[in-house]
This record gives C-alpha cells, structure tokens and sequence, in this order.
C-alpha cells in the first residue's frame, strides 16, 4: 500500500461525461489486483477535503501506468476531469481485497452495469495473461443507458473475449438490462464464476437470477472516509458464523464480496 | 530543544496525539508513519460489550468537513485488550483507551476493568458523542452529570483521566470546571459538532442516522475558542482538536492553551498529518529561537 504522488500521463474525455486517466506508478503497476481500488485527493485543499474511491480499470506493465475511468458526477469528479498531463496526482492504494482468479476449466460471466463495467477491465487482462488459451470460456456482459455509454466494445473484440451488449433504450444491442440480457442468451448451463459490478440493484436482481451452484463475486460501494479500515463509515452487512451477521468494511474486507454472504 | 509535554500525569515526548476514532488501534497507519514518533495514541471508543454501530450511509462530506455518525462500532473491551493491544504495547508510545458507556456503570467497569493494564497510560472519557442514543452526549451536555460520570470514574482507577467534552453545550468552561473538581487530570475538546445535512434529490437526510458529528477545518475557529475559554477557566492540561490539518493550525490551538494537540479526520486525507504536524512546530521553534514548548501554551492569552 502506498501513498504518493503520483505523474499524470493523459486525462480524456473518452465519451460523455466519462474520462480515462493515466498516471505513471511503478509501486501500483507492479502491486496491484483486478478489483482492488484507489483513494485519489482531487484537490489539495480542505474543500472538496475527502479522498474519492475509484477502481483500477486497467494497468499497462510494461509503460507501469495505471488506468482510473470515472464518471464526472460531483465535485471531485469534476476537478479530476480538469487535471492535465504532466500535474502530479495524490494516491493512496491500491485498497482493498480484489476478485479471486478463476481455476482453469471453469465457466465464467463478467456482468457490468453502466460505469460499474470499469474494474471489470483490469481483471479481463488478467484473466488474458494467465488464462489465454481458454478465454472461449469467457462472456462479457455489459449494460448502459445508451449506446454512447458503454465501456470498452473495441477493447474486449480486441483482447478476443465475447461481448454482449444492452441498452435501456435499445439504441444498440438488447434493450434491457445486463441480467435481463444474460437471462434471455445465456443457454450454457450454469457459469462456474460470475463477476459482476453495478448498482446494487443489480446484484439483488442477479442473487435471484443465477443459479445457486455459481460462485458470484460482486464489487460493493459505499461513502468512504479513510479508505483503510479506521473511520468505519463503509459497512457492508455480511453473514457471520451460523445465523449471526457482522459488520465487513468495504474498505479492507472488500470492495469484491461473495454475493451470497452480502445481506441486503 | 524541548518538545515533550505532561498531560496529567501522561508523559508524551511531543503533543502530537492522535483523535479518538480516527486513528483506528493504531496499526492502520504503520505504512505510513513510524508510530514512534507519536505524542501519544488514543483509540476509537470502546464499550463492554461489542457494537455495531449506525446503518449506513454513515458519513457525508460537507464544506470543509464531514459529518459521522458512525454509532460507536467495536468488538468491545475485551477484544481491544487481546487483540490490539498487544501490537501498541510494541511501541514507545503513551496509549490512551478512550471509553464510552450507555450508563455510568457502564463506565465505572470499564475503567475498572482497564485498570492496572499493561501498556495503557491512561483514560479518555467520551461523555460527548453525538451518534448515540443513551449516554455519550446525555451526560457531557450537563456540567453535573458530566462531574458525576468522572467522579465515579475516579473512584475505581489511578490512571490519568481525560474528560472528553462536547462544544454542544451552553458553557464548555462550566463543564471543564466541573469535571476538573469532580477528578479529571486534563480535558480533551472538541468533540463534534451535531449537524445535518439533506440530499435535495432525494428529500430525506443523507445519514440513515438523521443527524452526525461535524468535524474537520470547518469546526476548528469553534474549537480555538473552545480551548481559549477553557484554558481561563481551569489549570488542568488541555488537548486541543478540532480541524488541525498542519503546524499552523496546530499551533493556533497551542496559543490557545492547549498542552497537546491531536489530529483527526485529516489522517483520512493525508496519513502522515501526525508527523508533518509535528515536523511543522520543530521548524516554527527553530525559526523563532523557541527552546521549550510550554513557552508557546496559551502565549495567546500573554499578548
Ligand atoms: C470501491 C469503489 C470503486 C469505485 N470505482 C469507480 C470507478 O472506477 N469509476 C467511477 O466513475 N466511479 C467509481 N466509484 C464511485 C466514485 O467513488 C464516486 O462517483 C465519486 O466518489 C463521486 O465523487 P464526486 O466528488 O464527483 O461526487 P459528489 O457527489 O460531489 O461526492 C460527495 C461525496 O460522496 C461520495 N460519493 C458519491 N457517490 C459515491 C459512490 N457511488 N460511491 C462512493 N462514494 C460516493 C464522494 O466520494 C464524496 O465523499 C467507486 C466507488 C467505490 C466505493
Ligand atoms: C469517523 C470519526 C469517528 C470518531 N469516533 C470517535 C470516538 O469513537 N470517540 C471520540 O471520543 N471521538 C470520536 N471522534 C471525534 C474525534 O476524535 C475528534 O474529536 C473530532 O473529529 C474533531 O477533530 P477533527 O476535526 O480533527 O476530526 C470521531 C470522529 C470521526 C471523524
Ligand atoms: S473508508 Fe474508513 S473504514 Fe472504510
């Protein structure tokens, strides 16, 4: 875990409000996990004064530049879209307990709902690196309000995984959700590993769309003061031993949970 | 050049101390500082029992700030002893248990139970939290109860205590004066600032709590003239906090009268706050040919 600043390589608008910033980081680029995720200082002021949570969406060893692809919706956002390269970027990271790897022969479903398709990217790298000759094994379900605003179509025809896609408003692909798209194609017997990231919504759709025998690993988000397990503000109930329930810090014992233990 | 301080009997070799609750048991922040150079650790609240604290959305950042009101969450008073302590006994650093309670008894074991613990220096008593519904702010909010929880408090242990007190309240000089005669070695102020805060969208408040502690650079002006007052209105040792996010701010809270100072949510924004906070009085002593510390407390009220 590190805390530095950190070089700014490029920071574009890549569609509407969405921006893909690079920052050059040996540390993080040699470190990092699919799914763990970084506290960025917008602003070195006191106002806006707290760090914002964003995920790791894509890392380049060789070059070591890690990817951050936000949504401007806010604030620190807004202040992060207009830091040019070459300006030094506060970073604190990488946080957080990432995805699990998948095992060789498994089946596996990436499902990412809007903006939330952003760590999925990291782990698809991953995923390519040590799993090459089996990325027929693996479907790339992705969702957004409109076709302007879904995340890597070139990248994953490029890294060669399969993509389906769906709208709200059907301006391309299926119109519907991820779930709703998954549910419709999806005629392969149960996926051995779903990974999904989105709104929470999704992940109470998605509990009761996929068959019980998957393992279901979800990225969950909350306000975060810290990022590192001391303020205690992100708290996600899990289940605990029997039929207790515990607190888990998403921070810390997160971002990624087993969907099953999450009690909404 | 001399840094250390004496805050009742808790002797730190600089007033640099760490904010209940921001500041985890001390192991978070190991990365990033060397917990050596510390003042002094204060822990998250503890309780008897375990708590799990308030449901979320727990924290909102507000201008220059953030308000919690994260309930008190920890495994309790046993679990703090077995499992963190031992890790902070490991270092050359005062630790002070900050406590908490839904009754005085509540307190009175509490205290009674740290006493004669190995590696705890001394007590903080939280009779000011604002995220609770019995106890915490109940008994701070009135200079006799608040007098009262010390008192019994003082009955059943030898350890140094520090009264934590609240700026929600008519007098914070009448409440330090109280708890000052009913036994406290020193007090610690502020604690937060009860506040709210409404998402428009939505129209309900943003906290599932409704209301949260207001901390950060947005309090420190009322946490300055907390500690002004108190420090006219008692002899005991102050730590200021409230807002410090570096040296100057820190040594506002010095001029003010405060013995030691402790740093809080900026931890969050930068995890060497601590150190930079202590490096920044070194350098301002130097510059200003200061040889003692205790030439800077309360030199505010000297001009
Ligand atoms: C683990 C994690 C990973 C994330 N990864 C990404 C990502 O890769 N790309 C992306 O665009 N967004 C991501 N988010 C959401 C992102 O953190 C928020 O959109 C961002 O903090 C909003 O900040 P703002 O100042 O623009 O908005 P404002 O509304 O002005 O923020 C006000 C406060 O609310 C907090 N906040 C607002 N929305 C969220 C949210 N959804 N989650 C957590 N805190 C929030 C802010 O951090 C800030 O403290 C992630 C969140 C988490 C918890
Ligand atoms: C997330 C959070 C948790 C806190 N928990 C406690 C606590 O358990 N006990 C306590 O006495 N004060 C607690 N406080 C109050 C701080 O110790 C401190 O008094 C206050 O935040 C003002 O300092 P600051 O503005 O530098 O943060 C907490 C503050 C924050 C922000
Ligand atoms: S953000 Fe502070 S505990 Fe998770």
């Amino acid at each position: 875990m590190f805390n530095s600043k950190y070089e700014i390589e490029e920071n574009y608008q890549v569609f509407p409000g969405h921006y893909l910033m690079a920052f050059k980081s040996l540390d993080i680029a040699r470190t990092a996990l699919p799914g763990q995720f970084l506290h960025i200082r917008c602003y070195q002021g006191t106002e806006p004064i707290l760090r914002r949570p964003l995920s790791i969406h894509s890392i380049n060893k060789e070059k070591n530049l890690v990817y951050i692809l936000y949504r401007v919706c806010g604030r620190g956002t807004g202040l992060l879209s207009g830091m040019k390269a070459g300006e030094m970027l506060d970073v604190l990271g990488p946080l957080g307990n990432g995805f699990t790897m998948p095992k060789n022969d498994e089946k596996i479903v990436l499902m990412g709902g809007g903006i939330g398709a952003a760590p999925l990217f990291f782990l698809l790298e991953e995923i390519k690196t040590h799993f090459d000759k089996r990325i027929d094994k693996v479907s790339v379900f992705l969702g957004a309000a409109n076709s302007d605003l879904i995340v890597g179509k070139e990248k994953i025809n490029k890294m060669g995984f399969s993509g389906y896609y769906a709208t709200d408003d059907g301006s391309s692909g299926f119109k519907g959700t991820v779930i709703d798209l998954f549910e419709t194609i999806w005629t392969e017997g149960s996926p051995d590993r779903i990974y999904a990231c989105g709104p929470s919504p999704m992940f109470r759709s998605l509990a009761e769309a996929a068959d019980k025998n998957a393992r279901i690993e979800v990225s969950v988000e909350e306000h975060m003061g810290c990022g590192l397990g001391v303020c205690l503000s992100c708290v996600c109930k899990v289940a605990g031993p029997g039929t207790s329930t515990e607190n888990a810090h998403i921070c810390v014992d997160g971002p990624v949970f087993d969907l099953r233990k999450i009690i909404f | 050049m001399n840094l250390a301080v004496n805050i009742g009997g808790i002797f730190m070799k600089n007033p640099v101390a760490t904010a209940s609750g921001t500041f985890g048991y001390g192991g978070e922040y190991a990365d990033f500082i060397d917990l050596n150079k510390l003042g002094a650790i204060v822990t998250k609240g503890i309780t008897l029992l375990p708590r799990g604290g308030n449901p979320v959305p727990r924290i909102v950042e507000t201008p220059s700030g953030m308000l919690n009101s994260i309930g008190l969450e920890n495994p309790g008073v046993e679990v703090v002893l077995e499992k963190y302590l031992p890790y902070l006994r490991g270092f050359d650093v005062p630790v002070i248990i900050n406590i908490a309670g839904d009754t005085i008894d509540d307190y009175v074991r509490l205290a009674a139970t740290l006493e004669g613990v190995q590696g705890v220096s001394g007590l903080e008593i939280n009779i000011s939290c604002p995220n609770v519904k019995k106890g915490g702010l109940a008994f701070g909010s009135d200079p006799e109860s608040a007098a009262e929880v010390i008192s019994e408090i003082r009955g059943v242990t030898a350890l140094p205590l520090i009264a934590k007190l609240s700026p929600n309240v008519t007098s914070i000089a009448r409440v330090a004066e109280r708890v000052a005669d009913a036994g406290a070695d020193a007090v610690s102020l502020i604690n937060t600032l009860t506040g709210m805060s409404i998402d428009i969208r939505k129209r309900k408040p943003v906290l599932a709590n409704i209301v949260g502690g207001l901390s950060g650079p947005a309090i420190r002006p009322v946490a300055v003239r907390a500690v002004w007052q108190v420090y006219q209105a008692v002899s005991i040792p102050i730590i200021g906090m409230g807002g410090i996010t570096c040296a100057r701010d820190a040594l506002e809270f010095i001029m003010a009268g405060a013995t030691g100072v402790a740093v809080g949510m900026a931890s969050f924004v930068n995890p060497r706050t601590t150190i930079e906070v202590l490096e920044g009085i070194e350098a301002f002593m130097k510059e200003n040919g200061i040889e003692d510390v205790a030439e800077l407390i309360g030199s505010a009220h000297k001009n």
